[in-house]
């Protein structure tokens, strides 16, 4: 096990072009699962790459497990890594993929069975040692990837959007495997993605990047209760959080806080003690003119305008349990409220998170 | 329903007219060029068929028998396995080497890749005969260019074409310099066809050069290799133009293929028969060949 440490990497593809990873820093904590994560272009798979030795960066350095690895080769870096693709060798059967790394690095051959079978037992795919990777399904194959990359047992693990080409279905159970996995080998994983699900889900922190730069770095709660910045923000969560402007402030509220008053005259009704929880408040009173609505099941998305104040005309999205029935009239305007707690304030030109202020809504 | 399947009367005589106009050009050309010519040589094969006489028996397989005896024709046939093989040896290393040199994007790529295009876009019998002046007893510039470094002394210097086992090694040179551009191409593609990502999980797993080489890409190339191996050889072993304009199969016959050897005995020596029983000789040769390369092929298919 160790840590990953980068300092200042920067990878620059074209001379004169931006970088697609720039200054990165960050330090990962003993067998922690760290997510990348950003949109596509972000520069994430890049900086992922680099730390695995496939890249070569322009300036900066990378540690794992304290000393500086720049120099070496992906071998000598003692890590493992999972492709998008799996990346399994097509004419190899399963028990050759995953004894490869073995034989590549000299470990004695009377070990390879055991240690084969011991990662292949820990995956669940004994019974496909035989098999070539072309006879299995998808989601067999990202194991094989996976007890490929436990085999040697290497100090870090570097997963790039494992689960992107699994179903839906598939993808959630092997969320949970992946998860249970890490806590039964605690080995530090860096873990790339571009699904926020995935990232909330299984990530200790998550790195939140755009263009090559890391935005933010927290828990899952910290980068979606108070993200840093108006990308943060409006990237995690969906639908993502409300941001209306006045003056210098940007002012930010999810969707999931913001809701009709009605809701707040039956949280009246709870007893005393079952509230205290619950002190949300001073409220903020906002009049919102209904768009349109969106029925998902478990939970109604009401679109809108903010009907009055200096945010006239802002659109603004809320996002109700639909176990409230209230109904809704297209056109109409409704009372609805956000609690003042729950306000974000951001600078309108760097976009950065300020300190809160008092704004006038009426 | 009913008025669109009624069929309009003579509709369908004419497209199947058009099609046959279509396609007898091609038919006409196989039968005529390739067809006619293929019979013609079974029937001469197995008759005694001479230039100049008009008698014509059948005597069975008398003309095998006979070439088979023959010791010029088991040494042509002894140098066609030796090119062919030597040749296609020396190509595929080659154009392996060439390939892995060409995959990364360097500055003048293009152009690089256009120059080793080159010998094979020439005709066959113009290069020959560039070799041939290369190669020359006394114009030679490759012997100029050994005499010049003092290597040889200018009255001792190797007659490439004429010392039997320098000429043999000429035809294999010459063999080579015109099959491995198209042996290169066809290993580009079969490179550029595997997942970047394969070569990257091998080396992250610990695998270096030459065990990525011949590990994972070489076997993930064998079906596209074969291909390329069969026709080389196809093309190696039925060639008689190098041999043919090089040496004419000399010295001494030591450069004599089945080819230049059916061409020097059927129609230089006008014995037809034995010539046609010569070419012959190659079909189930080529055919067995070809078998067991697209078994190959077919067996190492990945993916």
């Amino acid at each position: 096990m160790a840590i990953v440490e980068t300092r200042h990497l920067t990878k620059v593809f074209k001379q004169g072009e931006l970088g697609a990873v720039n200054d990165v820093s960050l330090t990962t904590h003993e067998g922690e699962f760290l997510v990348f994560l950003g949109p596509s272009g972000s520069g994430k798979t890049t900086l992922l790459r680099m730390i695995a030795g496939l890249e070569t960066p322009t300036s900066g350095e990378i540690l794992i497990g304290g000393s500086v690895v720049n120099r070496l080769s992906p071998r000598e870096r003692r890590i493992a890594m999972v492709f998008q693709s799996y990346a399994l060798y097509p004419h190899l059967t399963v028990y050759k993929n995953i004894a490869f790394p073995l034989k590549a690095q000299g470990v004695p051959k009377d070990q390879h069975r055991k240690k084969v079978e011991w990662a292949a037992g820990l995956l669940g795919i004994g019974r496909l040692l035989e098999r070539k990777p072309r006879e299995l399904s998808g989601g067999e194959r990202q194991r094989v990837a996976l007890a490929r990359a436990i085999v040697r047992e290497p100090a870090v693990f570097l997963l790039d959007e494992p689960l992107s080409n699994l179903d839906a279905k598939l993808r959630a159970s092997a969320r949970e495997e992946l998860e249970r996995f890490h806590g039964s080998v605690g080995t530090t994983t860096i873990y790339v993605t571009h699904d926020q699900v995935e990232a909330m889900a299984m990530g200790d922190r998550i790195v939140v990047m755009n263009f090559g730069e890391v935005r933010q770095i927290g828990t899952p709660a910290e980068v979606y209760d108070e993200p840093a910045d108006t990308f943060v923000a409006t990237f995690l969560g969906s639908p993502p959080m409300n941001l209306v402007e006045r003056d210098e402030v940007i002012v930010g509220f999810r969707p999931e806080h913001f809701f009709p008053v009605s809701v707040l005259a039956g949280r009246a009704a709870i007893p005393e003690p079952m509230r205290a929880a619950d002190r949300e408040g001073p409220y903020v009173p906002v009049g919102l003119r209904v768009g349109h609505e969106e029925y998902l099941g478990a939970e109604r998305i009401v679109y809108g305008s903010i009907e009055g104040g200096p945010f006239h005309g802002k659109t603004v999205v809320s996002r109700l349990a639909s176990t409230l029935t209230l109904p809704f009239d297209a056109g109409g305007v409704h009372a609805f409220a956000v609690s003042e707690r729950h306000l974000k304030f951001y600078d309108r030109s760097s976009g950065k998170r300020t300190t809160p202020r008092s704004v006038a809504w009426r | 329903m009913a008025v669109s399947d009624r069929r309009r009367p003579g509709a369908a005589a004419p497209k199947w007219m058009l099609g046959t106009a279509m396609f007898a050009p091609s038919v006409l050309y196989i039968i005529l060029l390739i067809g006619v010519p293929f019979v013609l040589a079974v029937l001469y094969a197995f008759s005694d068929a001479r230039i100049g006489s008009t008698g014509f028996h059948f005597v069975g397989f008398e003309n095998f028998r006979s070439i088979l005896q023959s010791p010029g024709f088991r040494k042509a046939l002894r140098n066609s396995i030796v090119f062919t093989v030597s040749a296609q040896a020396i190509v595929i290393v080659c154009s392996n080497i060439l390939a892995i040199a060409l995959e990364k994007p360097f500055r003048g790529r293009g152009f690089i890749r256009f120059l080793i295009l080159l010998p094979w876009v020439a005709p066959v019998s113009l290069g020959t005969i560039g070799w041939k002046w290369i190669l020359d007893s006394i114009y030679s510039v490759i012997t100029w260019v050994l005499v010049a470094l003092h290597v040889y002394k200018p009255y001792n210097a190797p007659m490439w074409l004429g010392e039997p086992h320098l000429a043999m090694a000429s035809v294999i040179l010459v063999h080579c310099w015109r099959l491995i551009p198209f042996s290169t191409v066809i290993m580009l593609a079969g490179r550029s066809a595997i997942s970047k990502e394969i070569p990257e999980a091998a080396a992250i797993d610990g695998a270096g050069f030459w065990r990525t080489a011949f590990q994972i890409n070489l076997p993930m190339m064998t079906p596209i290799l074969s291909v390329a191996v069969l026709f080389g050889a196809i093309f190696t072993f039925t060639d008689m133009t190098v041999v043919y304009i090089l040496t004419a199969g000399g010295p001494f016959d030591s450069t004599q293929t089945l080819p230049s050897l059916a061409f020097a005995t059927g129609i230089a020596g006008s014995d037809l028969a034995a010539g046609a029983a010569i070419s012959l000789f190659l079909v189930p040769v080529l055919v067995l060949a070809a078998y067991f390369m697209l078994r190959l092929a077919h067996r190492a298919e990945v993916v």
